[in-house]
């Protein structure tokens, strides 16, 4: 299990875990779910036209997720923002089958691209997947005051002169580079549930921010280490384990939360510290 | 004239089965998803919506697996997601957010699940793109009656809880203070939201069943506010839209840069997103032009349109309260 082409795939799918725990943090935080699940929808159709043109698929994957990113943050300028994104995402899927179309072979390929190939990662891919790491996480600690600020309260952002669309811009192009990096390794629809179920848990277990990324971070590490051995012992899919070891991290910690709430309401203390442990501006200072 | 015509729409396209069966399902579909998106769009419920898109399409993996229609595997995961978002799902609209997108994962996981044993014990890589990007002209016949039936009934039950969706939209404690279940009112609708979604996912792919329940909509309450008249115009651009496609797509077998025929999704789609744009372009561009001449009178009110469209959510409350008002001269 630790020898050979497992050495790679060990690898990646921490330095995956790690960066999704961090970025996943902020797309629970800001209500980016449906995000989280578009950008890399729409990287997956640009690894199909990559294909198509004969180009490296990782260049494909960031032109199509960052192209992606653009159109939800042009879109929802003038609409609701999860309408703007569902449109955004539909638009790339189409060219996705668009593409799809114009080439053949593309039944297992284009399974591994949604579901993920954690097996099947080359040495030569570990470079750019630390690189793009590497960039996502230093602009997440550098926005991390706006990015909190911007989250937790967008008119107090507003009235400091802060640009909030512009900040959410921001984030969905690192949520596109994180996309374009993990996409080849645990597919498109997995790293979305990496990105919310391990920081939703997370969310619910630990008030202060800070403690709240490394708890996400470690939950999310558990997750995919689990996820990665079971499959290799079982054969049966990735994905498959990231979903279900996500939605149960995420059901332990709502139940946790509701736990300490009645407890707290028990006792007679401020009942919603707990359950909105962000939502007061002194986390903020 | 007869020239220009056979050039616009290919000879035989309107002979052929596959082509009338998708220019009645497909309009069928479009249709009700237009009205059951109006209200997706005005709640913010664009997200579950399209999730149920994704997670039904596990459901249809699993039905090949048991061998069972795959109507009642689509139809049933899809529900059964409605039914988990509903009882984890708080009020909050970020909870529901997080909770929506806990469940998408959970169901896309299952998915995977499913798509490997039908790979290994079935050997049919191919039916997850099948299931994601669909085509309205590969619709089996004998599953059209059980769709339109049941995607009538769920546009039923939309139409009858009409009043307090409505109100509900607008604000709960709004809806609550006017004697509406609340709660009840946003499960039941869920459920209609989630069949309709897994019978379009079944019909005509999961990429269209987002498409036709978002866009058309938004479109639609782009060009007014009435909700009402909001509801029958997305009807009418989705069917439109779709048989437009379908044409388009008809028509596409001698377009290059392959000599077969371009994807149907991809050209309804295409439609659907340019008449968006379009409308959108022109409203703003009205918008435009009535803060210029406002501008010398009064800087306030034009300001105002721009301010509402850029504070995030600003605008879903202010579709709510337009839909309010309109409800009140109804």
């Amino acid at each position: 299990m630790f020898t050979g082409f497992m050495v790679n795939t060990w690898i990646v799918a921490t330095v995956v875990a790690i960066v999704a725990g961090v970025v996943g943090f902020f797309v629970v935080l800001r209500g980016s779910s449906f995000a989280a699940h578009a950008v890399p929808n729409a990287a997956f159709a640009g690894a199909a036209g990559a294909n198509l043109i004969g180009a490296s698929s990782v260049g494909g994957l960031l032109v199509f997720a960052i192209a992606g990113a653009l159109g939800i943050s042009f879109l929802s300028r003038r609409g609701s923002r999860d309408v703007a994104t569902a449109l955004a995402m539909v638009v790339m899927l189409a060219l996705g089958a668009l593409f799809l179309s114009f080439s053949n072979e593309y039944a297992s390929e284009t399974y591994s691209l949604l579901f993920g190939e954690v097996l099947g990662v080359s040495s030569s891919e570990l470079l750019p997947t630390a690189v793009l790491a590497v960039v996502a996480v230093v602009a997440v600690v550098l926005f991390w005051r706006l990015l909190l600020l911007t989250s937790i309260d967008p008119e107090l952002a507003d009235a400091r002169g802060v640009r909030t669309s512009r900040v959410e811009l921001a984030f969905l192009v690192i949520m596109a580079v994180i996309t374009s990096m993990s996409v080849p390794v645990v597919g498109a629809l997995l790293i979305f549930s990496l990105m919310i179920g391990p920081p939703a848990a997370a969310r619910s277990f630990a008030a202060d921010p800070f403690v709240a990324v490394l708890l996400a971070v470690c939950l999310s590490l558990v997750t995919v280490w689990t996820a990665i051995a079971v499959s290799y012992l079982t054969t049966l899919p990735i994905g498959f384990f990231v979903g279900a070891l996500g939605a149960a991290f995420y059901l332990a910690g709502r139940a946790h939360a509701g736990w300490s709430r009645k407890r707290v309401g028990a006792s007679g203390a401020g009942a919603s510290r707990v359950v909105a442990p962000l939502d007061d501006q002194g986390a903020v200072r | 004239m007869g020239g220009f015509w056979s050039y616009v729409v290919e000879p035989g396209f309107f002979e052929s089965q596959t082509v009338q069966v998708a220019l009645l399902v497909g309009g069928v579909v479009a249709a009700i998803s237009g009205v059951v998106g109006v209200f997706a769009v005005l709640r913010g419920q664009s997200f579950a919506g399209h999730a149920f898109g994704d997670i039904s399409a596990a459901g249809g993996a699993g039905a090949f697996l048991l061998n069972i229609s795959p109507l009642f595997g689509f139809l049933g995961m899809s529900l059964v997601a409605a039914g988990c978002m509903e009882a984890i799902g708080v009020r909050r609209v970020r909870g529901r957010d997080v909770a929506t997108g806990v469940v998408l994962g959970a169901g896309l996981g299952t998915s995977a699940l499913f798509l490997y044993f039908n790979t290994t014990l079935h050997s049919t890589s191919g039916a997850a793109i099948s299931v994601l990007f669909g085509s309205l002209f590969a619709i089996s016949t004998s599953t059209v009656p059980a769709v339109v039936a049941s995607a009538t009934g769920a546009l039923a039950v939309v139409l009858l809880l009409y009043r307090p969706l409505l109100l509900s939209s607008v604000g709960d404690d709004i809806a609550a203070s006017r004697g509406v279940a609340v709660r009840v009112t946003g499960a039941v609708f869920l459920l209609a939201m989630a069949a309709t979604v897994a019978l379009a996912a079944i019909t005509i792919g999961a990429i269209l069943s987002t498409a036709l329940l978002v866009g058309p909509a938004a479109t639609a309450l782009r060009m007014t506010r009435r909700p009402s008249t909001a509801a029958v115009t997305a009807a009418a651009i989705g069917a439109a839209a779709t048989w437009l496609g379908c044409l388009l797509a008809y028509d596409s077998y001698y377009w290059p840069p392959v000599d077969h025929g371009w994807p149907v999704s991809f050209c309804i789609v295409a439609v659907i997103v340019i008449s968006y744009l379009g409308v959108e372009g022109a409203r703003s561009h009205r918008l435009r032009n009535a803060s210029g001449r406002a501008g010398s009178e009064n800087r306030t009110t034009a300001v105002a349109p721009r301010a509402v469209a850029a504070s995030h959510g600003g605008h879903e409350a202010h579709d709510g309260h337009d839909a309010l008002d309109a409800s009140r001269t109804d």
